[in-house]
């Protein structure tokens, strides 16, 4: 072949420009160039999409109220014609909204601001903005209209204001990360979930591995206090509840997690059970937990729930299997009291139940969260969140008659394209899980895992919060993965998925939006900036250099040095002394202190329950940074700082 | 026969004198004796269900009551004991102290081994080590709004429930002498607490500054000047009710309206005992004493004793009247034992914590 005839060069150029092309993109994505080059196109191309989350009907059935949750809107549909009659603009990020009890105000918390506003629902017109509590993500009002519920996600507990001035008059202890509330149908009680599990009680003996415990939190709506706490045991992630008319069945979504086998165990169904715990007269004296899941046919990320007008079905919105679930209740009420129970009320193990009532399972789109039904039961709508439309489904024939789309960008770009890759569990082995399973509303799930990569039973880690992940490299706790697209990608895929490989555009779209993630306000920063009293002394112990006798500090071993950096981190690996029997090794990839508040429990395998364990049990030898100098309140000055960050 | 028929005259007259008399000396003696409240005593001890007869405080929330025992924390509701522990949840097993927070219902429990949050049947626990509490021994706890005082040996820890600080006081940042603080009283205006050795500590609110009450003959044993202040720096207890401070000691026990001090000893006023382990006020004007010699009333003029009698064990009541006569008042129930720890109210019933059981007294007409 001679090298001065075209003809003959062509299809080598061809080649080898076609293998060079792939070398730069396979080189792109393994450096994180693609996602830096996609990210730069992202910032000049933000969009601002609906997301619609949740949804009401008037008490009349006349309008649709749904609330936007990235465009901050609350958008008044015609419930026949589903013509927009209005948006009204809220605040930032709302996640819940209710109606009061004579239909004439719409409450909607703002959980990024704090804020909750007050609709006239006569005008449309936004008439109070109350200022509340912390990530506030659920209203609703007592019948009485005395008292608004508000729960707020980061405190943990639930607000009772004046429902007429907004004035907070105390706080109820809700579970962690309280986030969701019904009022029964008799107004008598009102009953909040949360998202991330209690604080257990019962640890194994290396301190780093618990079955999660949650609650489901009874109120007293006229005396406005918690008269029970139902326990959901086995649970991390407690979702929407809804009851039948009648009052006598309610039926909560949930997530099961199996942490304590190794992840890799997702062909024998070993990451997660997505299940409804049922109770209720209908259910009997204990509630009962039934899965969704059926082999092949994973329910992932059990969502919102409603129960027919006339109780003949659950619907059940799945957001990472893009679906909706229908229960059929009579069956389920037959297996129920049929079948000998198991004596945990479970049967989230068994693959085979869910057959007996399950009926259909819909598809609609991208993340399916808010779900309601007409009045009487013919339609039910869905908010397809990525996708900004809602699914009107014929309950009759379990079909999707008709969509809506919101109106919105027309172009799907890589952030949207991104997250719906995080939510979604197609790529999933059987589509049992997404990224979003264990990072609940792309936070974490406050449970440790055990990861396949490191040998089963070795190197148990704690879920870490994503929120400003950029630049925190390298990854895992063992600092194993350079960049955001090996973090998500191989790892991710040969690990967690054992599935199908993603192509690198996904794989792109999802580094992008992993690494755009932006942090939550910090709750514990004065507004002005400045550092209270308390957080400036803890300030001072986090950057000093000398400890209380006079002595240097060594640079390695003074808080901020392998905390540095605007986001807490040197990027480094550090031996801090807390190796387990089951760590491979004693090196920790230093972890961002971003909004660390929130994250407990805390160290590489989450044996630290609070902050403050972390040096008053797991640093005995000053080796994560001096500390057994302080004074316990000088130690508490030091936590109050590290809140701020 | 007519002289007969005189001295029988005589004699009925004389009778009927001695009768009108004894009548009148019966009415006078009803009139004098101040009318102070009497109970039927039911005791509950092991034997009724409660985990431990060693009591140490004891809360009323309503319908129910919640008793510190050593060996847990024991609710009485519908006329049946439940007990939570360590097993629970609960961070020690001997029980301190108890405070209610009237808004939420949520009850606060001191331990041994730190401070437990009983709300809705779950229970939550913070210890010196995985929070912010100062030390595990809580002493005293008490609520006020969104703050949780506690009393702890190592000084006083604040915990504020909305943001999760906690906020220590010992002697770097307030003028206590000693740390063992031993109760607290938490008020919308002041919290006050009982320093054993330190006298009493005031904190204001409002400006968020600390003051102190001493004893004014110092660490000395002997009371110099009546009424001068503080009776003794080894103070127990304190309940700041109606902007009056009611402060019990180990040698007698104060009032205080924030101008005047008042002070009550066994030789000058109807305490059965200078050694008081807490003083609960009702206002002002009235207080309940809990000494190691019986349980005491007081209602700003006269005092009533309740207890199992000091030589024969049967129970016993006494009244002193202001000239300081002491009168025994005929009872068939005491409470559960003469040392006292605890008290509470329950409408016009009272509840007392005491070495060998918890007693309730019910009122009588």
């Amino acid at each position: 072949m001679s090298w001065r005839n075209p003809t003959q060069l062509r299809p080598v150029v061809v080649t080898g420009l076609l293998l060079l092309s792939a070398a730069c993109i396979a080189v792109g994505v393994w450096t994180d160039r693609p996602a830096r080059a996609a990210a730069r196109d992202t910032e000049s191309d933000v969009l601002e999409y609906a997301s619609p989350l949740e949804m009401l009907l008037s008490p009349d059935g006349a309008r649709l109220y749904v609330l936007c949750q990235q465009s901050g809107e609350v958008r008044v549909l015609d419930a026949a014609s589903y013509a927009v009659l209005k948006n009204i603009a809220v605040g930032k990020t709302p996640r819940g909204f209710s109606l009061s009890a004579d239909g004439k105000r719409l409450f909607v918390t703002n959980s990024w601001d704090d804020t909750l506003s007050v609709i006239d629902t006569g005008t449309l017109e936004v008439t109070d903005t109350w200022v509340v509590g912390a990530e506030p993500s659920s209203v609703v009002e007592d019948r009485a209209g005395k008292h608004l519920f508000v729960a707020n996600r980061i405190s943990s507990d639930i607000a009772v204001l004046d429902a007429e001035t907004g004035v907070e008059e105390k706080r109820l202890l809700g579970g962690r990360g309280v986030s969701y509330l019904t009022l029964s149908p008799d107004g008598a009680r009102i009953y909040a979930t949360h998202i991330y599990p209690n604080q257990s009680q019962h640890m194994t003996e290396l301190g780093n591995r618990n079955v999660p415990e949650s609650e489901i939190t009874v109120i007293d709506a006229a005396r406005a206090v918690v008269v029970d706490r139902i326990p959901q045991h086995a649970i991390a992630g407690v979702f929407h509840l809804a009851f039948s008319s009648d009052g006598r069945l309610g039926a909560v979504a949930e997530y099961h997690p199996k942490n304590l086998v190794p992840l890799a165990h997702l062909e024998h169904g070993g990451a997660f059970a997505d299940t409804l715990t049922v109770f209720g007269a209908d259910v009997g004296a204990k509630p009962v937990e039934v899965p969704l899941d059926e082999l092949e046919r994973y329910a992932a990320q059990p969502f919102g729930v409603a129960i027919a007008p006339d109780k003949s079905h659950i619907y059940v919105t799945c957001g990472g299997s893009e679906m909706v679930t229908v229960i059929d209740v009579p069956r389920l009420l037959h297996f129920i009291h049929a079948r000998p129970r198991p004596e945990s009320g479970s049967y989230a193990q068994d693959l085979s139940a869910s057959a007996n009532y399950v009926t259909a399972r819909i598809a609609v789109e991208h993340n399916p969260r808010g779900v309601t039904l007409s009045r009487d039961g013919r339609k039910l709508y869905v908010a397809n969140r990525l996708e900004d439309t809602i699914s009107v489904i014929d309950t009759r024939t379990n079909r999707v008659a008709s969509t809506i789309a919101l109106a919105g960008p027309k172009t799907v770009n890589i952030l949207r394209r991104g997250e719906q890759t995080f939510y979604t569990a197609r790529q999933s082995f059987q589509g049992q899980i997404g990224c979003a399973s264990c990072h609940i509303d792309s936070t974490f799930d406050g449970l440790t895992w055990d990861l396949e990569p490191d040998g089963f039973g070795r190197d148990i880690v704690d879920n870490r919060l994503l929120e400003g992940i950029k630049g925190t490299e390298p990854y895992k706790w063992n600092g194993g993965n350079p960049n955001i697209p090996t973090e998500c990608g191989p790892r991710t895929e040969m690990y967690f998925w054992r599935a199908e490989n993603y192509d690198w555009r996904k794989l792109s779209d999802l580094a992008v939006y992993v690494r755009t993630m932006q942090p939550r306000p910090n709750r514990w920063r004065l507004a002005s900036g400045e550092l209270t009293p308390a957080q400036e002394r803890g300030r001072a112990l986090f950057v000093r250099a000398v400890d209380k006798f006079g002595k240097p500090i060594a640079e390695a071993n003074r808080c901020s040095y392998c905390h540095s950096g605007p986001k807490g981190t040197s990027q480094k690996s550090f031996d801090v002394g807390t190796r387990k029997a089951t760590d491979n090794s004693g090196l920790v990839d230093t972890p961002q202190l971003i909004n660390i508040a929130l994250t407990a429990p805390y160290l590489h395998d989450g044996t630290a329950r609070t902050l403050e364990e972390i040096w008053t049990v797991y640093n005995p030898d000053d080796k994560h940074g001096r500390t057994n100098d302080l004074t316990k309140d000088e130690l508490n000055d030091l936590i109050e700082y590290l809140r701020t960050r | 026969m007519k002289k007969s028929v005189v001295s029988s005259f005589l004699m009925i007259a004389m009778l009927a004198v001695v009768t009108q008399l004894a009548f009148a000396a019966s009415a006078v003696s009803t009139v004098a004796l101040p009318q102070m409240p009497r109970y039927r005593f039911e005791n509950f001890t092991t034997a009724s269900g409660l985990p431990n007869d060693h009591v140490y405080c004891v809360l009323v929330d309503g319908d129910r009551i919640w008793a510190g025992t050593e060996d847990g924390l024991a609710v009485y509701e519908n006329h049946a004991w439940k007990t939570y522990n360590t097993k629970d949840g609960l961070a020690h097993r001997a029980v301190l102290s108890l405070a209610l927070d009237k808004r939420t219902g949520d009850v606060w429990a001191g331990t041994m081994g730190g401070l437990s949050r009983i709300s809705g049947g779950r229970i939550d626990s913070y210890t010196q080590l995985n929070s912010g509490l100062s030390n595990d021994v809580v002493y005293g706890v008490g609520v006020d709004g969104e703050d949780v005082w506690t009393a702890t040996a190592a000084g006083a820890s604040r915990l504020n429930l909305h943001t999760g600080q906690w906020t220590l006081y010992n002697e770097r940042n307030t003028p206590m002498a000693e740390i063992w603080a031993y109760a607290v009283s938490a008020t919308p205006s002041k919290v006050y607490y009982a320093v054993w050795g330190s006298g009493i500590l005031e904190y204001d609110q409002k400006t968020g500054r600390w003051d102190k009450y001493d004893d004014p003959d110092g660490e000395n044993e002997m009371v110099l000047f009546k009424d001068q202040g503080l009776i003794h720096e080894i103070v127990t207890s304190v309940s700041y009710v109606d902007k009056i401070l009611w402060v019990a000691t180990y040698f007698g026990d104060s009032q205080y309206d924030g101008r005047y001090w008042h002070n009550f000893l066994t030789k000058d006023s109807g305490l059965p005992s200078n050694f008081t382990n807490i003083v609960k006020g009702i206002d002002g004007k009235r207080a309940w004493f809990g000494t190691d010699k019986g349980l005491a009333y007081y209602d700003g003029v006269n005092w009533a004793v309740y207890r199992p009698s000091l030589t024969t064990g049967k129970p016993e009541m006494t009244v002193r009247d202001a000239q300081g006569k002491v009168t025994p008042v005929a009872v068939t129930t005491a409470p559960a034992h003469n040392y006292v720890l605890g008290i509470d109210f329950q409408g016009s019933d009272i509840w007392v914590a005491t070495a060998k059981g918890l007693s309730h007294g019910i009122r009588q007409p």
